[in-house]
């Protein structure tokens, strides 16, 4: 793995819009796509005199998220004002959390199925509450050198979940990206929608070079904005990193001789771009908002915050693999679908008292039909007990794998039940003497393939095999052909 | 402290106020004694006092969830220099 004469650094900030339905400091509303400038009122267009109130909803969605990433939750915390001007920004300042934030100093693990990397706790500075800008819409009409304002998204709560730079490769922080999106989703604390912006990523970046001299030498850190989705965050740090090492042999600058970078990534030329810096922005004079009031939480509210937050994606992979036998691969693919599917796959696995098969029929059958379609587990015309009438009849012998699978593209074209499709189709257990009897009859009407598999031919008796499934298309083809090659050897 | 022009030139840079040479000669004396008028607090002697994160004594404000209703357009936009049917219009933002 370690063949590049560097390590790559990598640390994430991730800006999450919390499900609320009205703003953080003002009862308008948040929902997406209003027409532009309909959803403002005096607090969050700034006017003098307004007085901004927590919404109660997102302070309880943020602290929900701190506690699942393993946050500490100091007992007070204040809101400060974080000045600059920018022309979405209409007071002047965004309400931030600067020396006191609601929470800090979590994890999150992460790991690869496929073991692309060695598991690791990565490590969460801090996640703090604050509102949302506004947004600049580009004026399209020609001449026109004015840029819009849609104030509409202003003051949209936002948890700033900031990372420690521990992850070491694109993969971990895609990885990274993933599992928290995943935990956020089964949090329902976001809708996590990149498109829609409520899910925005910034990465910090850059090498640590060995010398080869047993040193390591970092290079400046550059700030990545502008990445529309997961893959792009991936793409964006493998190429920032190729840059830096280029950049560093030519010039040899090592991180302080050059201030921080902030570079935009074009997921059409695949490069990264260096942005305008925005002159001594970050003189941001921060101090305490004297219009919020600061929040207490007790320890026995971060307790009972904890023991609502239901089972998380980590203990539930852990769970599944215990209980059901299924391994770390299969667990993550079922988790990774949402609740719905965990529960489908449960409830099939106990109906069936067959993990490892309930995983592949949920996987390969179940799964595969829902991407085909598009739909949701929840609207699936066959339900995980209906399925494991099905799974059962498979475990008992009354029919095999690919019939199975044939009943079960009927039940989901139908909406039968098993029992009723495979009336129709006429399936039913072949008894076992009689399936004996069929077998002995077809060889003693062939001498020929006897003769050849007693010579050491053993698939000769596929023929026999096919014989038989025409003649009764309920018999299982392993049966009949262990059933074949026992009779030859008696003979 | 003493302010200086290079404090008040970047505390005007930082509050996108451009100011004439002139003016920047009147202000900096003029800010320099606000600075030092809200020294004299530097008096007082604060050792053992606990430190204020806000002037109230309150704490946990809430309100709940529930939607209300916004500004009208029209309102919202009628203290705006430039706007049109729908945005506030501003000049051109760089960078982006
Ligand atoms: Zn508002």
């Amino acid at each position: 793995m370690s063949e590049r004469p560097y390590d790559i650094v990598i640390g994430l900030e991730v800006h999450v819009q919390l499900k609320t339905r009205t703003k953080l400091f003002c009862r308008c509303s948040t929902q997406f796509g209003l027409s532009p400038n309909t959803s403002t009122c005096p607090v969050c267009i700034g006017m003098p005199g307004s007085l901004p109130v927590m919404n109660r909803e997102a302070f309880g969605l943020a602290l929900k998220t701190a506690v699942a990433i393993n946050c500490h939750i100091p007992e007070f915390t204040k809101w400060d004002r974080k000045q600059y001007y920018y022309p979405d920004l209409p007071k002047g300042y965004q309400i931030s959390q600067y020396d006191l934030p609601m929470s800090e100093k979590g994890w999150l693990e992460i790991s690869d199925p496929k073991g692309e990397f060695e598991p690791k706790k990565v490590g969460i500075t801090r996640a703090h509450l604050e509102e949302d800008a506004g947004k600049s819409l580009h004026d399209e009409v020609a001449g026109k050198a004015d840029s819009r304002i849609d104030l509409n998204r202003t003051g949209t709560p936002l948890l700033e979940i900031v990372s420690e730079p521990d992850m070491r490769s694109p993969r971990e922080a895609k990885a990274y990206l993933t599992e928290l999106k995943l935990l956020l989703e089964y949090l329902d604390v976001s809708d996590c929608n990149m498109q829609e912006g409520s899910l925005r990523v910034d990465a910090n970046v850059n090498l640590h070079i060995h010398n080869g001299e047993g040193q390591k030498i970092a290079t400046p850190i550059v700030e990545i904005k502008n990445m529309n989705s997961f893959r792009a965050v991936e793409r964006a740090l493998a190429y920032e990193a190729q840059r830096q090492y280029e950049v560093y042999q030519e010039t040899g600058r090592t991180i302080g001789q050059v201030p921080k970078q902030t570079r935009g990534w074009d997921d059409q030329a695949m490069v990264t771009r260096g942005q305008r810096h925005k002159e001594e922005s970050s003189d941001y004079r921060y101090f305490p908002d004297p219009d919020l009031c600061p929040v207490i939480t007790t320890a026995a509210e971060v307790e009972a915050v904890r023991n609502n937050l239901g089972e998380l994606p980590a203990q539930l992979r852990v769970r599944l693999e215990s209980t059901y036998g299924i391994t770390p691969y299969d667990s993550d693919v079922i988790v990774s679908q949402g609740r719905p599917t965990v529960e489908y796959f449960v409830t099939l696995a106990e109906a069936t008292a067959d993990g490892k098969r309930a995983s592949n029929w949920v996987q390969q059958e179940v799964l595969r039909v829902l991407n085909e379609t598009g739909g949701a587990i929840s609207d699936f015309p066959v339900k995980a007990a209906g399925l494991a009438v099905l799974v059962k009849a498979v475990i008992d012998g009354e029919l095999d794998v690919s019939r199975a699978k044939e009943v079960f593209n009927d039940m989901v074209a139908t909406g039968k039940s098993a029992a009723a499709i495979m009336q129709e189709r006429g399936i039913e257990k072949v008894d076992s003497s009689a399936l004996k009897a069929l077998c002995a009859e077809l060889l003693a009407a062939s001498p020929r393939i006897v003769a050849d598999v007693k010579a050491g031919k053993e698939q000769a008796v596929g023929a026999i095999v096919g014989q038989a499934k025409r003649k009764n298309p309920n018999v299982s083809p392993g049966e009949v052909r262990a059933i074949c090659l026992e009779l030859i050897q008696e003979m | 402290m003493t302010l200086t022009r290079r404090d008040v030139e970047k505390v005007s840079l930082l509050a996108r106020l451009r100011l004439s040479a002139a003016e920047l000669e009147t202000m900096t004396p003029q800010l320099d004694k606000i600075v030092h008028f809200v020294e004299q607090l530097n008096e007082l002697h604060t050792d053992g006092v606990e430190p204020m994160a806000h002037a109230l004594d309150l704490r946990n404000i809430f309100a709940d969830d529930e939607p209300r209703p916004s500004l009208d357009r029209d309102a919202a936009l009628s203290n705006a220099p430039k706007r049109d049917d729908e945005c506030y219009r501003v000049p051109a933002v760089l960078g982006e």
